[in-house]
């Protein structure tokens, strides 16, 4: 046979196609529960670990039962959807292209001796791809108590630092409305002048050199994200102002 | 090659090939030169990017080392044994599409079977695609020469990158974070003494320097590697 000729170069080109994608296609559906389970295991560590409980994966399931009180799932008045499960139902990248009376937005209540924790989910754009996370709001509902970034692609060593503790940690402490009550969220600040982040009051962490604008995204996603719980917090919460 | 002594007549015209033993010295060679004198890291300077990146710490570059054995070794196989059956004009091509299947296939189990060392090395698994070091094996070696060698040869490659991988994990893990393998191994009593851990060493620039200390190290040892002029 012409090895050379072009039938047998497409023929081939052809088959090879053929043979890599259903090797391809069957291992990925094969491994795809395996691979989903890590996935779901690792939300339940990341939420937790907002609320200080740090757990290795396959402790996370159990700890999330025990500390977890209330999964919800709000509309955009901040009334609750029962029939939706806010852990596995609702994905916010998928949310947040709908239309805003269709959007349900997860709430997660922890209890931890005694007190209540809020935990909201992030999700925004960095410099390459998504950034996600959580926030937990202490029980006035404006401190933070701890923060998880992830993200997909960022560059390594410059925007992927969001996901370090010590990123992280900075927020911790913040809080989220300014005294008037209004709604500022966090920003990731280059110029806040205040790099050991010991003024808790400015609405302020201090950026990461060379990652303006995941630093951005960050910022973005914080606010953006928290302004669809504000119907929820004005309702449940009537000890505090809310100016908005 | 002699012919076989023997009262009869040859049937055939060919001369008859003695079977090489699976380890002969040639074949122990393809294993063992990418080792030391023709470590492709050290020698050939090729894959210096991940070498650069995922040496860290040691746990990291242990899966590394891992993937691409599994990956050079395999992809060799499947191009030595499609060599006379790949178009000439598109071998390019289709050694790239068999490395980033297997590289896929990789990803895929690490997803599955350790997701925490998959999160970690992340891109750089995708990347061993762009390794010089695979495709170049492929081209070199597997497109020209039989199964079997061209598996050593993958293997042995991929094991000297490895072990260039390691040792450079080994001296930033343990002056960078006095620990190995995510365990500590420096005293708690010598950081009380006043020891510090050497922050500079997790960052890249230390990796080329300890990767260039090891080059002149192997080159002031390995006589083969001496210059003539």
């Amino acid at each position: 046979m012409n090895r050379d000729s072009n039938g047998y170069t497409f023929g081939f080109a052809a088959a090879m196609v053929l043979v890599v994608a259903s090797v391809l296609a069957f291992t990925a559906s094969s491994l795809k529960d395996l691979q989903s389970e890590n996935v779901r295991k690792e939300k339940m560590q990341n939420i937790l670990s907002t609320i200080g409980i740090e757990t290795d994966r396959e402790g996370a399931e159990v700890l999330f039962n025990q500390y977890i009180t209330e999964q919800l799932a709000l509309k955009n008045d901040g009334s609750i959807d029962a029939s939706v499960d806010a852990f596995s139902d609702v994905k916010l990248s998928f949310e947040l292209k709908k239309d805003a009376q269709d959007q349900r937005f997860p709430l997660y209540v922890a209890s931890v001796d005694a007190s209540q924790y809020y935990i909201i989910p992030l999700r925004g754009s960095g410099l390459w791809d998504a950034i996600w996370g959580y926030i937990a709001l202490d029980n006035d509902r404006n401190t933070i108590k701890g923060a998880v970034f992830d993200h997909k692609g960022e560059t390594a060593g410059l925007g992927a630092e969001i996901t370090q503790q010590w990123f992280m940690d900075r927020f911790v402490g913040e809080k989220i409305f300014d005294t008037s009550g209004k709604l500022v969220g966090i920003s990731v600040s280059k110029t806040n002048n205040d790099p050991n982040d010991t003024d808790k009051d400015d609405h302020e962490v201090d950026a990461i050199s060379g990652a303006t604008i995941t630093g951005d995204g960050v910022s973005d996603m914080i606010i953006e994200r928290l302004q669809h719980y504000l119907p929820y917090l004005k309702a449940t919460s009537a000890d505090l102002a809310y100016n908005n | 090659m002699s012919q076989p002594k023997s009262n009869k007549k040859p049937a055939i015209f060919f001369v008859a090939k003695e079977r090489e033993p699976l380890f002969s010295k040639k074949n122990r060679a393809l294993l063992k030169d990418p080792l030391d004198d023709n470590n492709p890291i050290t020698v050939q300077v090729l894959g210096i990017c991940s070498a650069l990146a995922i040496t860290v710490q040691l746990k990291p570059a242990v899966v590394m080392t891992l993937s691409v054995i599994a990956v050079m070794g395999a992809s060799n196989v499947i191009v030595s044994i499609l060599r006379n059956a790949i178009p000439n004009r598109i071998r390019i091509i289709v050694q790239l599409v068999v490395v980033a299947s297997m590289v896929i296939l990789v990803d895929q189990v690490l997803r599955a079977f350790a997701y925490d060392v998959s999160k970690q090395l992340s891109i750089f698994i995708g990347l061993i695609i762009t390794n010089c070091i695979v495709m170049g094996r492929l081209e070199a070696f597997a497109l020209g020469n039989g199964v079997w060698k061209s598996f050593l040869d993958g293997v042995g490659n991929a094991a000297g990158y490895g072990f260039m991988l390691i040792l450079v994990a080994f001296f930033r893990e343990l002056l960078g974070s006095g620990k190995l393998y995510g365990y500590q191994v420096i005293p708690d009593a010598l950081y009380e003494m006043g020891y510090e851990n050497n922050g500079l060493m997790l960052l890249s620039p230390m990796a080329l320097i300890t990767l260039g200390l090891i080059i002149w190290v192997q080159r002031a040892r390995n006589r083969k590697l001496i210059e003539k002029n």
